[in-house]
């Protein structure tokens, strides 16, 4: 059963084409695609008969003279934008490429906020100190500290 | 019958569970300790329980005992024995009997714990830990029974059932279906393990932060009962993430160790809040600050653990129809809803106790970095959840199924990595409290301009242009130099004062500061895995190519000559596909590579184990992608040169060393901290 079903993908890869297209030209336009069925696998490394096939089908399809975007809209018509590896920016798709940046700001901003409401100007100076030294909790490191000083 | 007892054992579990619960919030609210006394030994209860319920399963796996639907679907006579015990964990049902199993461990190890001192912590820690561990429980008993039988009805229709339908008998299995094989190899048996262990003992230090909510003792004294625990949980989370990449290398056959998926994901996004968490906490022990915001990290990070069991275990990612149509779905989604908003609430009414001891003095203090390593951990955060969250979103608000794949969080999170790079040079030459550019400037000008001059020149000399790869290779060179100029500092230092030699110095300052000093371990291990990282991502070379028997197939310094393919059967159901390609490296052999393809009978499934040759330099790794069986004219062969990947698994060990010196128990008083600080604000007042 196994040999049937290696055989049959590639008894495919070794027939001859008027217009030979390597494995690597194929793979180029799999590596950002993916089948519905094997969820999280790219198409260029799934093992399924099914993904075979469908690069199969890729092959065909750049020997007819399609170029990479004629292809991907080939299967986006048939199966859906799932087989792109990222939804296309349109409509509600938006939102997966606007949120994150956008909340990643507000983030930013709350935090630069509250720095300038921690960092008020204190009634007295702050005192001078050295990489390392204020806060040690181990008077070992404090110890340290003093002497890299002097040294 | 064995299947009775563990059912029965689970029963019971679950009773015990709500019962403690219920004493322990009895207990604790009305402060009668015979009731606190009593659900902590329910607590301790539910480990053996669970362990009869545990290996009930692990004798029904091992025995082929396939009337059992569990056993029936992960085992099969066919399987060596160990992976019969570790089919535990290979199903659902299997999976939350062993994540219950940890978590009564867990939970059971905290009870044993000296309370003297913190006896109000106890009920509330109780009722955290047994409320997650009856949900689980109750997962088990109501939707996932690893015990239900296959009964055959007079009718010859097979159900599955705990208890007898009547008229059915019991159905009569000769073998079993057997183990999916990706979840046969050794990084598959221990990875899951471990990301289990790191979830159950996240919760943990959450239950502490409950308890300290509750009581209304809200200073760091939860941060430091917990410091170890959250350090050991983290270590086990962060090995099931490292172990988890090295199996999908191993085994998975694409070339690469993480694939962005939304199971990967899912273990993933604790362990953000869960190092950010590890960050924050330092900055409330030395300075007081930031108490509210590591109580929400720690909730963020109980909630993450739940909802990535959710996420895995639900059946969401294949479908949100499927998920609404299962009830553990729905279940998990209420839990972690509820279990969310109390902590909320709870964090909401406790608002004014948590205000800071103290303020941020400067935008360059180490805290307020460390303030900003949170940023971008969150920003880390936010793009996987709703990398994770946006398909389920789409599919229900368009019923249009989308994929967000590796180019998206690639693009995304690269520069938050590289901003953590930065971070992790600069911060450890930041003073607590008060730092200036000046300060900082001074501290930091030697390791950049020999920074600059290793992470640039070298990869420059060597012919790298891509500008990505100089920021990445530069930003891995100041971590470098910058903690090993840390740790030259205080050896020096204390060579000096100590009239210590050299090694010894250095060894005692580790062991008097291991947290401090397991943390620059960790750091250097992160870099190790950041050049792996920057090597294969941005220098992978692929081709793939169909060769005759004798041709060659080149890529980089490498050339491949196929020799021959064998095709067998094995003794555990296996077709094996193997190829013999010799291995030239600039016209030099260098071996042989056995790639192979195993082809499940009994799950039809097939799985492609690379051959690879392992260097410093690179790893080759050959696939075989499809073979000519009959006449062995041909193969088809896909080939990556992988430069620097082996550094990523040496940074990973570097990394669990780092954890481990840092989690290590020592004599210092889990009351140091605060004293130190008190100290420390003295002396900087005088």
């Amino acid at each position: 059963m196994a040999l049937a079903w290696a055989s049959g993908v590639f008894a495919q890869d070794l027939s001859p084409t008027p217009f030979p297209i390597t494995d690597d030209q194929v793979n180029a336009v799999a590596k950002n695609m993916y089948c519905p069925v094997c969820e999280n696998t790219p198409l260029d490394v799934c093992p399924t008969q099914a993904c075979a096939e469908w690069r199969e089908l890729i092959r065909d399809k750049l020997a007819d003279g399609w170029d990479e975007k004629q292809i991907r809209t080939f299967f986006v018509e048939r199966f859906g934008d799932r087989v792109l590896a990222e939804p296309p920016a349109r409509g509600l798709n938006w939102l997966v490429y606007v949120i994150p940046p956008l909340v990643f700001l507000a983030g930013a901003y709350l935090l630069f906020r509250a720095f300038r409401s921690w960092t008020a100007p204190a009634s007295t100076p702050a005192p001078k100190t050295e990489p390392g030294e204020a806060g040690t909790s181990d008077p070992y490191l404090e110890r340290l500290e003093e002497e890299l000083r002097k040294f | 019958m064995i299947a009775d007892l563990g059912f029965g054992a689970l029963v019971i579990t679950f009773v015990i569970s709500v019962y403690g619960a219920a004493a322990a919030i009895y207990g604790g609210i009305k402060a009668k300790p015979e009731w606190v006394e009593s659900a902590r030994l329910a607590m301790l209860l539910t480990f053996p329980l669970i362990s009869i319920a545990a290996l009930s399963l692990i004798y029904l796996l091992v025995n082929g005992h396939y009337e059992i639907e569990y056993v029936s679907s992960v085992t099969s006579n066919s399987m060596p024995y160990y992976l019969k015990v570790t089919a535990l964990w290979g199903g659902q049902a299997g999976s939350l009997v062993f994540w219950s199993w940890l978590m009564s461990a867990f939970a059971s190890a905290v009870t044993l714990r000296k309370w003297d001192r913190d006896r109000e912590f106890l009920p509330w820690v109780i009722v955290v830990s047994l409320i997650t561990l009856s949900f689980f429980v109750m997962l088990v008993l109501l939707f996932e029974n690893p015990f239900a039988r296959i009964w055959r009805m007079p009718s010859g229709q097979f159900i599955v059932a705990m208890l007898q339908p009547a008229g059915a008998t019991l159905a009569s299995m000769r073998d079993g279906q057997g183990l999916n094989p990706l979840l046969r190899h050794p990084g598959m048996i221990v990875h899951p393990p471990m990301l289990y262990l790191g979830f159950v003992a996240f919760v943990i230090p959450y239950a502490f932060a409950i308890a300290a909510l509750v009581t209304g003792r809200t200073d760091d004294r939860w941060i430091r009962i917990t410091r170890r625990w959250t350090l050991v949980a983290w270590l086990f989370l962060s090995l099931g993430l490292i172990m988890g990449g090295r199996w999908a290398y191993d085994v998975l056959g694409w070339g690469g160790y993480w694939g962005w998926d939304p199971v990967e994901i899912a273990a993933f996004m604790p362990w953000l809040t869960g190092t950010a968490f590890l960050h924050s906490v330092m900055i409330q022990e030395k300075r007081g600050l930031l108490k509210h915001w590591n109580m929400v990290l720690i909730i963020l990070t109980y909630s993450l653990v739940i909802f990535g069991t959710f996420l895995t275990r639900s059946g969401v990612l294949s479908s949100v129809h499927a998920f609404a149509q299962s009830a553990i779905g729905p279940m998990f989604f209420g839990f972690i809803g509820l279990t969310f908003s109390i902590s909320l609430y709870l964090l909401l009414q406790r608002w004014d106790s948590l205000k800071s001891e103290g303020e941020m003095t400067s935008l360059l203090s180490r805290e307020a970095l460390f303030l900003l390593n949170n940023l971008l951990f969150m920003g880390i955060l936010i793009v996987c959840f709703w990398g994770v969250i946006f398909p389920l979103v789409s599919e229900l608000v368009s019923n249009q199924k989308v994929t967000v794949g590796p180019p998206f969080y690639e693009r995304a999170t690269a520069p938050l990595f590289a901003g953590l790079l930065l971070l992790m040079g600069i911060a450890p030459l930041s003073a607590w409290r008060h730092s200036t550019a000046k300060t900082l400037g001074r501290a930091i000008w030697k390791p950049t301009i020999l920074a600059a001059l290793v992470g640039l020149g070298v990869p420059l000399a060597l012919g790298v242009r891509s500008w990505p790869s100089l920021v990445g290779f530069f930003l891995v060179a100041l971590v470098t130099f910058v903690t090993f100029y840390e740790f030259w500092r205080g050896m020096l230092a204390r060579h000096r004062t100590q009239k210590e030699s050299l090694p010894v110095a250095l060894l005692n300052m580790i062991a008097r500061n291991r947290r401090r000093y397991g943390g620059y371990i960790i750091h250097l291990g992160v870099v190790l895995m950041a050049m792996g990282i920057i090597g294969i991502e941005l220098f992978q070379q692929e081709t793939q190519g169909t060769i005759p028997a004798g041709g060659s197939i080149s890529l980089g310094n490498y050339t491949l000559t196929y020799k021959s393919l064998a095709s067998f059967d094995t003794a555990d159901g296996r077709n094996v596909a193997r190829a013999v390609v010799n291995v030239e490296k600039n016209g030099k052999p260098v071996g042989e590579l056995y790639p192979r393809r195993d082809f499940f009978f009994e799950s039809q499934q097939p799985m492609t184990i690379p051959g690879v040759r392992n260097t410093w330099e690179d790893d080759l790794y050959v696939i075989l992608v499809d073979w000519l069986p009959v006449s062995s004219q041909g193969a088809s062969f896909k080939v990556y040169v992988n430069p620097l990947v082996n550094w990523l698994w040496l940074g990973g060990f570097v990394f669990v060393l780092g954890t481990l010196v840092a989690a290590w128990p020592d004599k210092e008083s889990e009351l140091e901290p605060a004293r130190a600080r008190r100290r420390t604000a003295v002396t900087v007042e005088a």
